[in-house]
């Protein structure tokens, strides 16, 4: 027989590994490549030092110092024209380098470019913020705290924006399970009932899959329905039947009724 | 003073309707039922949809309110997250007895597809359920069947019994 | 049993009212007209907005979490629940970015390419008249609700004829689309387009004109150009600005820049100028489909890439070869690997520019999904826009900023 392995986490675990699978790479080109990317490029260097800079599928990738940003991203903004940060977020690396990737999505509407600004900060550092360069930044640079607990300085209102203030851990972190951890499965229940009420409610369900004939609190069984919670080998509940034809107003029969007499 | 008098005995009909008081509450009860919308994600654009002209839910004497406090039926439509799960008890605890709640669609009924920190995993652990209506998002016809079905609860129910205090899963 | 419940009174850290003569007012997070679960708090001086901090995330689903968490045709279906009013819009620039992830893109064959845009465009004049029916009863026209609603359900028809949902379409998949167009839907669509410019003219006859609608949308919610590039607005927030761009239009994709369409555009900057705009992108729309519908006939009739590495075969194939049937149970039970690398792929939705980041480390599920979703802005600018106007203009900003929750907390 085989052993029995958890299928706890089947999604995570792949049928089948490839030992000898490598994945290829989306093709990168260099930033000569397209001559309004390359101008931009060149302008850019001149300021700060650019470590890296390539093409990918048609948009120009730029990683830099962490400390940077705001110096770059201003360049960018007053100088080259790219004056719509149309999103920024980060990319969790902690389990790899202890490091989280923070991206820069630009647009400029002139040209009709877009750049990628890429930076790395490890677990315990701060960014600065840009939010004095885009007003978009504001509420990204809030969610990005909220889901990777990422620290933005001078910001103006750095506070969770999607979670719950009382909310625990940062849900976006490889290390948040997908289901969430102990408070965040207790949430509503600690919340609006009290900590008391857990064994009263109970646990979440969240295999889809499950299904039991003995739990009678959460199944019915079609043709044999018990009350509910009771024993599931007792006597089957009467349903009452209701008879949904009958009139709402009955007509007056005069053959059935009794004429009372009144004469006296 | 009547100038002749008509023998309704003898003519066959009296003008009176005999019914039980159970019967005429209900009847007025059930088809008057004002919904309190909660819509919270895509199944209140079906829900709104069975208001619309097509559907056009007020035949079944369904109209939408938006305060808590002129509702029978609660209609949960759409996903409950753990954020917004304080307000729906609020609001539930808010409507006047008796009342009802229809949980629409597969978020409200078990968390559906969305089985992750943020959701509940079935409006029943905040608040009682009458009936749940299958469907992602299901269609307004499921809604009226849903509507029409809580008729048929109430209509079985005596106004003088008392209700019983519902239970959470 | 009944619960005792603790839910305390929730505004203990606000003070209602201040020697200041400000009052603080909670708008939602159920309210009928905030179109969906947004909350705001509102400082009031009499009736004029001091501030306004808006607060989301009631609907905040952990999308971006599965995302990271399912292999990419897996994720497909969720994507629908974003911005529900406009389904396959939604579908189609998760699809598009996992293709240009790929580098398929140019293998989609025309015919799914122009049924794709049939349904995206579809979709925009269903996502246009849900917008006006809802923002018109917000400001108070009951009856252009009702209208709005029985042109909404034709178009609703057809996106059923076509792919059997209602709402939640998933007509799109990777690589191309599932279904051909059945018999008689192209007679359908025309008799719809047919028809729907006459009930436009009814719309605007009952709107345009109007003096209580002038009244209440005129100079109301004005968003200057600086404002609408500096919250990163798209789509009709950014040309109601004056602001000429259009993604469909400047980084075309599919068969957009083979159609002849034209780009509304003002400069009135108000919520009445994004509504005569959304108007004028409907007829836009219609006429995107009436020039789709002969480019359609012309088509070879294949739906699907040809690319056995990521794509499965045809079902014909699948049933009689057997690479194609080994070839589609490996894709079915782990789930393509795209090539390591990231990607970032903006579409115009209804709603404005919605992008895909994908982050792929060569595993069948992506690294880091992000979704830019446009209202996520939208709503964000609330609380520079809304300021200095009166408490009933505050609905009427909300619904010409045409905002889903689904797709902000997503």
């Amino acid at each position: 027989m085989r052993p029995y392995k958890p299928k706890k986490n089947v999604q995570k675990q792949s049928y089948y590994n490839d030992r000898f699978w490598v994945a290829p790479r989306v093709p990168q080109e260099a930033v000569e490549s397209d001559e309004i990317f390359a101008e931009d490029f060149k302008s850019l260097s001149k300021t700060r030092k650019v470590k890296e800079a390539y093409l990918e599928r048609g948009q120009m990738v730029l990683i830099i110092n962490a400390k940077d940003n705001v110096t770059i991203l201003k360049h960018l903004k007053e100088k080259l024209g790219y004056d719509v940060l149309s999103e920024m977020s980060a990319i969790d690396y902690l389990a790899q380098d202890g490091e989280f990737e923070i991206f820069y999505q630009l647009l400029s509407m002139q040209k009709r470019r877009r750049v990628r600004v890429k930076c790395r900060i490890k677990e315990n550092e701060a960014i600065q913020s840009v939010e004095s360069l885009f007003r978009s930044a504001d509420w990204s640079e809030r969610e990005m705290y909220d889901m990777f607990g990422i620290k933005v300085n001078n910001h103006p209102y750095l506070k969770r924006i999607l979670m719950p203030d009382d909310w625990v851990g940062h849900p976006l972190r490889k290390s948040y399970p997908l289901h969430g951890d102990e408070a965040a499965q207790w949430y509503e229940v600690d919340k609006i009932f009290g900590k008391e009420y857990r064994d009263i409610i109970g646990p979440e369900q969240r295999d889809a899959a499950y299904i039991s004939t003995t739990d009678t609190c959460n199944f019915a069984r079609i043709k044999h329905e018990v009350p509910r919670c009771a024993d599931p080998n007792s006597e089957p509940e009467r349903i009452e039947k209701f008879n949904d034809d009958a009139p709402l107003v009955e007509t007056f029969d005069l053959t059935k009724s009794k004429i009372v007499d009144r004469t006296r | 003073m009547a100038q002749h008098q008509v023998n309704y005995a003898a003519s066959g009909g009296l003008p009176v309707a005999l019914t039980t008081v159970d019967k005429l509450v209900n009847w007025g009860r059930t088809n008057s039922l004002w919904v309190l919308t909660y819509g919270l994600a895509c199944c209140a654009i079906e829900m709104m949809a069975s208001g619309a002209s097509r559907y056009d839910f007020d035949r079944f004497g369904v109209i939408f309110r938006a305060s808590p406090r002129q509702s029978d039926v609660m209609i949960v439509a759409g996903t409950l997250t753990k954020k917004h799960a304080e307000f729906i008890r609020r609001l539930y605890d808010q409507m006047a007895e008796p009342k009802w709640v229809i949980s629409m669609g597969s978020c409200a009924n078990t968390g559906g597809m969305f089985n992750t920190y943020a959701t509940v995993q079935g409006v029943d652990r905040v608040i009682p359920v009458d009936i749940y209506l299958p469907g992602c998002a299901p269609r307004p016809e499921t809604l009226q069947y849903a509507v029409l079905l809580l008729q048929k609860k109430l209509r079985k129910r005596s106004i003088f019994q008392k209700q019983k205090p519902k239970r959470l899963v | 049993m009944q619960q005792r419940n603790r839910l305390e009174p929730y505004f203990e850290n606000l003070v209602f009212e201040r020697d200041d003569n400000t009052m603080v007012i909670n708008f939602g997070p159920q309210h009928p007209s905030a179109h969906g679960q947004l909350r705001l708090i509102l400082e009031m001086d009499g009736e004029q907005v001091k501030k306004a901090v808006p607060d989301i995330g009631y609907l905040h689903r952990g999308m971006e979490k599965m995302g990271e968490n399912m292999i990419y045709n897996e994720f497909l279906p969720t994507t629908d629940r974003m911005d529900y009013i406009a389904a396959t819009s939604n579908n189609y620039a998760f699809a598009l970015a996992v293709e240009r992830l790929l580098g398929i893109e140019d293998k989609v064959p025309r015919r799914a390419k122009v049924i794709r845009m049939m349904l995206l465009e579809l979709n925009r004049i269903i996502s246009h008249l849900f917008w006006l029916a809802t923002h018109a009863l917000d400001v108070g026209a009951m009856s252009v609700f009702l209208y709005c609603f029985r042109e909404r359900e034709y178009a609703m028809d057809l996106m059923e004829d076509y792919c059997g949902a209602r709402l939640t379409h998933s007509a799109v998949r990777i690589g191309g689309v599932p279904l051909d167009l059945p018999e008689g839907w192209l007679d359908h669509l025309n008799w719809f387009l047919s028809k729907l410019p006459e009930q436009i003219e009814l719309y605007e006859g009952l709107l345009t004109k109007n003096r209580i609608w002038r009244m209440r949308l005129e100079n109301v919610g004005v968003v200057p150009p600086e404002m609408a590039k500096s919250w990163a607005c798209s789509g009709i927030m950014l040309r109601g600005s004056g602001i000429e761009y259009d993604i469909r239009k400047e980084e075309p994709y599919e068969l957009y820049d083979e159609v002849d369409f034209d780009i509304p555009v003002t400069d009135r900057c108000d919520s009445y100028g994004r509504y005569l705009l959304y108007m004028e992108e409907m007829r836009q729309s219609i006429r995107i489909l009436q020039q789709l519908i002969p480019m359609y006939k012309e088509t070879e009739p294949y739906l699907m890439a040809h690319a056995p590495e990521y794509i499965s075969a045809p079902k014909e194939d699948i049933m009689t070869q057997n690479y194609s049937l080994m070839q589609h149970f490996v894709l079915v039970t782990q789930g393509m690997r795209p090539p390591v690398g990231e990607v970032y792929v903006p579409t115009e939705s209804p709603k404005g520019e919605l992008g895909f980041f994908i982050r792929s480390e060569g595993e069948p599920y992506p690294y880091r999904l992000k979704i830019r979703a446009p209202s996520f802005w939208h709503t964000g600018i609330l609380q520079d826009l809304l300021p200095g106007h009166y408490l009933a203009d505050v609905v009427t900003i909300i619904g010409s900023t045409n905002i889903v929750f689904g797709e902000i907390d997503r």
